[in-house]
């Protein structure tokens, strides 16, 4: 057996409460995960689904390490980053890329689109200069269906499914093994969502591209994910192959997820069905 | 004018300030009656936004709206003053925003984001703001609304936030929501719990209801009328049985034949295909063409 990218071992993680006021130095926590589980193969893709609140970007924010677990263990490959400072963090960072949730906040809203694919690729030592740098964010927009021409417009210039985009042209320009995708294709037309499924698919075939994709679209979840993990109330319910978690839902929770999806058929008594 | 619709948007354009012949919504019509739920679907970039924030007043400042009028209520909104216009609107409709995050104030508690509504338009006190905020908050499905009116909008979750401004845009009884994007955070179980308390207040307060989304099935259970738009202008406007029975434009037949749908797995997801794009692309230049050749003089001399 090769080694999982990830393995997570026992994970707990703990947030500010902010049902309390903190008492001078002492941050009342809360239990946001417990006791967490999970293999990540290298080159496939996990889908990670449930209830809203289930904490699943804390889950995929504890993986890249953008949040510390107060339990348990988290390995990347042979090395335990559970702990590790920033400083130590540095070397994986261009191996762990995230596109975050909410596009805008995201994205720096003083710098030009060029930039913000551009500079990373320069920090990573990717692009010896800033032209080089600019080719390649061209190169990036154009993939995930964005014209070249948007490279010197700034975020606010730009739709909502514009900025989802360029949060994904960011994440895959640096060619990482590890793409965090947080609910990425929910702002996007199908077709353009069509468009960056089949770009993901590219880059796992193509570069054992290694994706945990969150998402409340259970039809695009089905069509990409080899794993669906379910969460629910910070703990692990269910983790599955995608075509047997569909088929033979295990939980009542996964089988009411799979009866509430709205299919593209009209019926006006939908919304009064159970 | 529509006789009896609440919203009316009826030939608007708005066009770049710094190049006033580009247009980002072209000659556009648009209404809600009250009580209806209009889809409001299109390619990510089509101007769906835009058509809100005209509504709202909030166009980014490097856009203006050119010609056309937006009428609330029998209110021809374009012809106010930008005071009484927001006067107007606060009272009249509210926005669920796309981004939620950036729609919340990052330094101030849920709390005050939801009641100020409350006791400004609706003359609430504070006391009883608030617990008109909790009910909204369990209204909504939130588990824990104690913790949720006291946290920052950062200590919420994606799906939070978003019924957040749902709650806070029902809070003052409007009688023109719009909702852009408004579920795309929400797994679909609240989803279709949300769905059904937007129903119930339609038919109580008589709501109208302009929904965005991407969503097709979404569109498929709760519209009753469709609008498509496609690079800023409207290709096709039908009842929503018209819209998956007979899709009158080729992009509209080519978007439902792209929606991904989970009994159907194997089905191959195609883009919407070049031939279409293409088509409708020329459809657009050459209704440009014409709008230029009449008013090309005019938008130079403005400008
Ligand atoms: N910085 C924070 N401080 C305190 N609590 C937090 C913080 N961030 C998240 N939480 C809480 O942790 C829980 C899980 O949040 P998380 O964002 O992981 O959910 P999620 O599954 O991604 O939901 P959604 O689908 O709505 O995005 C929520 O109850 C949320 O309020
Ligand atoms: N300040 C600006 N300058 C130039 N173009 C802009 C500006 N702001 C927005 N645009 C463009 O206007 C068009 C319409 O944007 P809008 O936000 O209305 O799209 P949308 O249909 O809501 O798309 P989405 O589904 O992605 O949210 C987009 O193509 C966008 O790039
Ligand atoms: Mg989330
Ligand atoms: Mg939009």
């Amino acid at each position: 057996m090769t080694t999982p990218l990830f393995s997570v071992e026992g994970v707990n993680v703990a947030l500010p409460d902010p049902n309390h006021k903190s008492l001078l130095g002492t941050m009342p926590m809360v239990e946001i995960l417990h006791d967490i589980d999970l293999e990540i193969e290298e080159g496939s893709v996990v889908g990670l689904v449930g209830e809203s609140g289930s904490g699943k970007s804390t889950l995929g924010r504890t993986l890249v390490r953008l949040l510390e677990p107060a339990a348990g263990t988290i390995r990347f490959l042979d090395t335990d980053i559970s702990h590790l400072d920033e400083q130590a963090m540095r070397p994986f960072r261009r191996d762990l890329q995230v596109i975050f949730q909410d596009p805008l906040s995201a994205l720096n809203p003083r710098h030009t689109i060029a930039s913000i694919i551009g500079r990373p690729l320069m920090l990573h030592g990717l692009a010896q200069n800033r032209r080089a740098a600019r080719r390649l964010a061209q190169e990036a927009l154009e993939r995930v269906g964005l014209p070249t021409a948007f490279a010197a417009r700034y975020p606010h210039e730009l739709s909502g499914g514009q900025r989802q985009r360029v949060g994904i042209a960011r994440a895959i320009a640096t060619q990482p093994r590890f793409v965090l995708a947080d609910e990425v294709v929910s702002g996007l037309d199908v077709s353009s969502q069509a468009q960056i499924l089949t770009l993901l698919d590219q880059l796992k075939t193509d570069l054992k591209l290694t994706v945990v994709f969150i998402s409340h679209d259970l039809s695009v979840v089905r069509r990409l994910c080899d794993r669906v993990v379910v969460l629910r109330r910070g703990e692990i319910l269910e983790n599955r192959p995608t075509a047997e978690l569909f088929e033979a839902p295990a939980h009542a929770y996964t089988a009411e997820l799979k009866a509430a999806i709205p299919l593209p058929e009209v019926d006006q008594g939908w919304l009064a069905s159970q | 004018m529509m006789a009896d619709a609440f919203l009316d948007i009826a030939d608007l354009s708005i066009v770049l300030r710094s190049d006033r012949a580009h247009r980002l919504l072209r000659s556009v019509d648009l209404h809600v009656n009250p009580g209806e739920v209009r889809g409001l679907v299109g390619e990510s970039g089509a101007g769906k936004s835009m058509i809100g924030k005209t509504i709202f007043d909030i166009l980014p400042r490097a856009v203006e709206a050119v010609e056309g009028a937006v009428t609330l209520g029998g209110t021809d909104l374009l012809a106010l003053s930008s005071n009484a216009r927001r006067r107007e609107i606060a009272a009249a409709a509210a926005l669920i925003p796309q981004d939620p995050l950036t729609a919340l104030n990052p330094v101030r508690r849920i709390e005050g984001q939801i009641t100020d509504r409350l006791t400004a338009i609706l003359g609430f006190s504070k006391k009883a703001a608030r617990d008109r905020a909790l009910t909204l908050l369990e209204e909504v499905h939130i588990n824990d609304p104690e913790r949720v009116l006291r946290s920052y909008p950062h200590q919420l979750s994606g799906g939070m936030r978003q019924r957040v401004l749902i709650a806070a845009a029902f809070a003052a009884e409007p009688k023109l929501i719009v909702a852009d994007e408004p579920t795309t955070a929400l797994d679909v179980t609240v989803q279709k719990q949300i769905l059904r308390l937007i129903a119930e207040m339609q038919a109580h307060h008589g709501t109208a209801l302009l929904f965005v989304t991407h969503d097709l099935g979404v569109v498929a259970k709760i519209c009753q009328n469709v609008t498509v738009l496609f690079g800023g202008k409207v290709v096709e406007d039908t009842d929503v049985k018209g819209l998956f029975a007979h899709p009158a434009h080729p992009y509209t037949a080519a978007l439902i034949n792209a929606t991904p749908r989970y009994d159907r797995p194997d089905q191959s997801l195609l883009p919407v295909p070049a031939d279409v794009i293409e088509a409708t692309r020329a459809e657009i230049a050459k209704a440009d063409a014409e709008w230029l050749s009449q008013r090309g003089q005019t938008l130079k001399a403005a400008s």
